[in-house]
């Protein structure tokens, strides 16, 4: 009987093998790497309207994230704040400069500037800023150093395991009340001794602030 | 002549106590070659066209049954507090159940040197994972939104969302899945020999590029064969253990939970009996028509449907005995609501289901401790079939029965299932009989290579080894 297959053939299923875990390799490795929050979520930057610097007015001004966000406190939102908050301050300072056209535009006709959303979590997920930042943990947790920003982008993955990484252990990531809005505070310069004092503390302010970390899946997905 | 001489120092086996050879009428090696081949060699016969069609509707009811309740959600069953399981877990736990015959024929007969195995074992295989296939639908569907489906395997995602592994939801993912694989791996190594003789015989050069590269350069070497019967030896032990776990583990998934009715211990080893009860009955209803359609009375002879129907006796009595206990320990328990529930499944509004189950699984397994009856194909295919509605009932029971009347009499409901149950469910027979009868016509449906090995002279002592054997 003549060889129905070439002799080339008899390698056929080593390659097979060997191609079929390349590919298989391959196509896990980029679904692990691409499809990821940390991959097409971090580093979102839009185009404002307005070229704001965060770096500017929280970093060097010193500003309080409060003084414009103000309902961070009281609200499950965050609010942007309306022009008239801006122009608290630019009524004086650089009244005439033409990249504050559109505030004050905006603040005279009272139409809002259309400012483009970066953070944002899905619809089925339920975030309550207030909860969070009465009870310790820092703005810097969700949003990076804003405060090093010129314009705002997306710093962390905010994916479900990001949530649930705090969640599950919060006193690695609780401070004092009052240091809430201070990006760059650390509970010491000394990494060793930080991680001490984060140990000691952590505990103490889990308890202190009644923390309950909830896990179950209606705490967020209501 | 020396070999008459040896022959004449053992005593004659006394005729009464003689076996019936496995194969009958003394065929040859060739005959059982062409009879087997010719299955898959010769013309499509009318009945099998006859057959095949009315599947390929059903199976084409079943595509737009998914695609209506994926598109549209499980609300379209009639699952409906407090019946939250309906005919989707009776029609998986029945599917998964007939697909336990198969693995038993193949692995745990085959480690217990039972050797009429060889003549159902391939069928018996495939109808294994056909009716794993028809099972796997139903969780994969109930589930509701089908593309998370992935959610069920354990895989680290950026969700940081696991599995329950504490559920035995989760073990049946695990359970199917890994039987589903061995099944499919033990048929498929069973099937090179015959893959093989096949791309021999083949007359047409298509024919022989596929049955070469589905034979994997299968050449009959005695490398080959060694390394096949240390590879068929693993899958048997490791199917062995599959055939008691899966349907455990399915078990499980009820006596897990805390309810009347399905929070009791004899779960495990009852439903693995029921399983291969209902097996046993499914290889029965199908291999009866095939064996006279296909000609192949000498091979799948009455002895072995007789065997067949001994195990679906025994069975069909474990299965009885398990019905019964199930009372007396609701007795024997003191538990008002465990009490409750027994009475309401033999009398509250849902009896029938109880009497059918009770009629079919315990009275008509007994009609088998009657040889005649074992001899007679006709009663026995019949039989077979009430076995089968028998299981299809004893699900239904514990399922919907175990839970229309739940702890809380208001949320009390009578369960109908609805058009789409039903059809979804009729469906599901179109994809088990499109694959089984593309099995049958396609590939060899009797493992040829095997059943030649349990023929008288395939044994080197036979007298008549080599005057018959090998041709003719």
């Amino acid at each position: 009987m003549s060889a129905i297959f070439p002799k080339w053939t008899n390698k056929l299923p080593l390659m097979i093998i060997i191609g079929g875990t390349l590919t298989a390799g391959a196509v896990t490795a980029g679904v692990w790497y691409y499809f990821t929050p940390k991959y097409f979520r971090v580093g979102y930057q839009p185009i404002q309207p307005v070229a704001f610097s965060h770096a500017t007015h929280a970093g060097q001004l010193g500003m309080d994230c409060r003084y414009c966000h103000s309902t961070v406190e009281k609200s499950w939102f965050s609010n942007i704040p309306s022009s008239s908050t801006c122009m608290n301050c630019h009524n004086q300072v650089l009244k005439d400069d033409p990249r504050l056209a559109l505030v004050r535009e905006s603040a005279a006709t009272g139409k809002p500037i259309p400012w483009v959303q970066i953070h944002r979590v899905p619809d089925f997920v339920y975030f309550n800023h207030s909860v969070h930042v009465n009870r310790g943990i820092s703005c810097v947790e969700c949003h990076g150093r804003v405060d090093q920003m010129e314009e705002v982008y997306h710093a962390k993955s905010l994916s479900m395991s990001f949530c649930l990484d705090c969640h599950n252990d919060p006193a690695s990531k609780v401070r004092p009340a009052d240091k809430i809005t201070d990006l760059g505070w650390t509970p010491s310069e000394d990494p060793n001794e930080a991680a001490k004092r984060q140990e000691a503390f952590g505990k103490k302010y889990v308890h202190d602030f009644r923390i309950e970390s909830m896990n179950n899946c209606s705490a967020c997905h209501r | 002549m020396s070999e008459v001489a040896t022959h004449t120092k053992v005593p004659a086996t006394p005729l009464e106590l003689m076996r019936e050879p496995l194969v009958a009428n003394q065929r040859s090696f060739g005959w059982i070659s062409d009879r087997v081949s010719a299955v898959t060699e010769g013309k499509t016969p009318k009945w099998w066209w006859a057959a095949f069609v009315p599947s390929l509707c059903l199976l084409g009811l079943l595509g737009a049954m998914l695609y209506y309740q994926i598109a549209t959600g499980v609300g379209v069953w009639g699952n409906q507090h407090p019946t939250m399981w309906g005919w989707d877990i009776v029609n998986f736990v029945w599917w998964i159940g007939i697909g336990h015959a198969g693995t038993l024929i193949s692995a745990i007969l085959y480690l217990l040197r039972q050797k009429w195995r060889t003549a159902v074992n391939r069928a018996a295989e495939a109808m294994t994972i056909f009716a794993v296939m028809c099972a796997g639908i139903y969780p994969a569907i109930h589930v509701g939104r089908v593309w998370f489906d992935w959610w069920l395997f354990p895989i680290p995602t950026y969700q940081g969302l696991w599995p329950q592994f504490r559920s035995p939801l989760m073990w049946d993912v695990f359970a199917v899945s890994t039987y589903f694989t061995v099944s499919v791996l033990f048929w498929y190594v069973g099937l090179i020999p015959d893959l093989a003789m096949l791309r021999d015989r083949a007359k047409t050069k298509l024919k022989q590029f596929l049955f070469g590269l589905f034979s994997f350069g299968w050449t009959g070497s005695n490398r080959h064969w060694s390394n096949y019967e240390k590879a068929y030896l693993i899958l048997a032990g490791l199917s062995t253990p599959l055939v008691l776990s899966v349907h455990s583990i399915v078990s499980l998934d009820f006596s897990v939970s805390q309810l009347p009715g399905w929070h009791t211990t004899i779960f495990p080893p009852y439903f693995v009996a029921g399983a291969v009860f209902s097996g046993f009955g499914m290889v029965l209803t199908l291999l009866i028509p095939l064996r006279s359609m296909c000609h192949l009375e000498d091979i799948i002879t009455k002895r072995h449907i007789d065997v067949m129907c001994k195990v679906t006796l025994a069975t069909g009595c474990i299965v009885s005995y398990a019905y019964i206990m199930e009372f007396i320990i609701a007795w024997y328990s003191g538990s008002a609501m465990e009490r409750f529930h027994f009475m309401n499944r033999a009398l509250g509004p849902m009896w029938w289901g109880w009497v059918m189950m009770m009629s079919c699984n315990m009275l008509v397994p007994q009609l088998f401790w009657f040889k005649k009856i074992r001899q007679n194909l006709v009663v026995v295919w019949i039989l077979s079939i009430f076995v089968n509605i028998g299981m299809w009932f004893e699900r239904f029971v514990i399922v919907v029965v175990g839970l229309y009347r739940d702890f809380l009499p208001s949320s009390w409901d009578y369960y109908k299932p609805t058009w789409v149950d039903v059809c979804t469910y009729l469906g599901t027979f179109g994809l088990f009989f499109t694959l089984f009868l593309l099995f049958m016509r396609f590939l060899p449906m009797i493992a040829v290579s095997e059943i030649k090995g349990v023929t008288p002279q395939a044994d080197p002592h036979h007298p008549e080894a080599g005057a018959t054997g090998g041709h003719s």
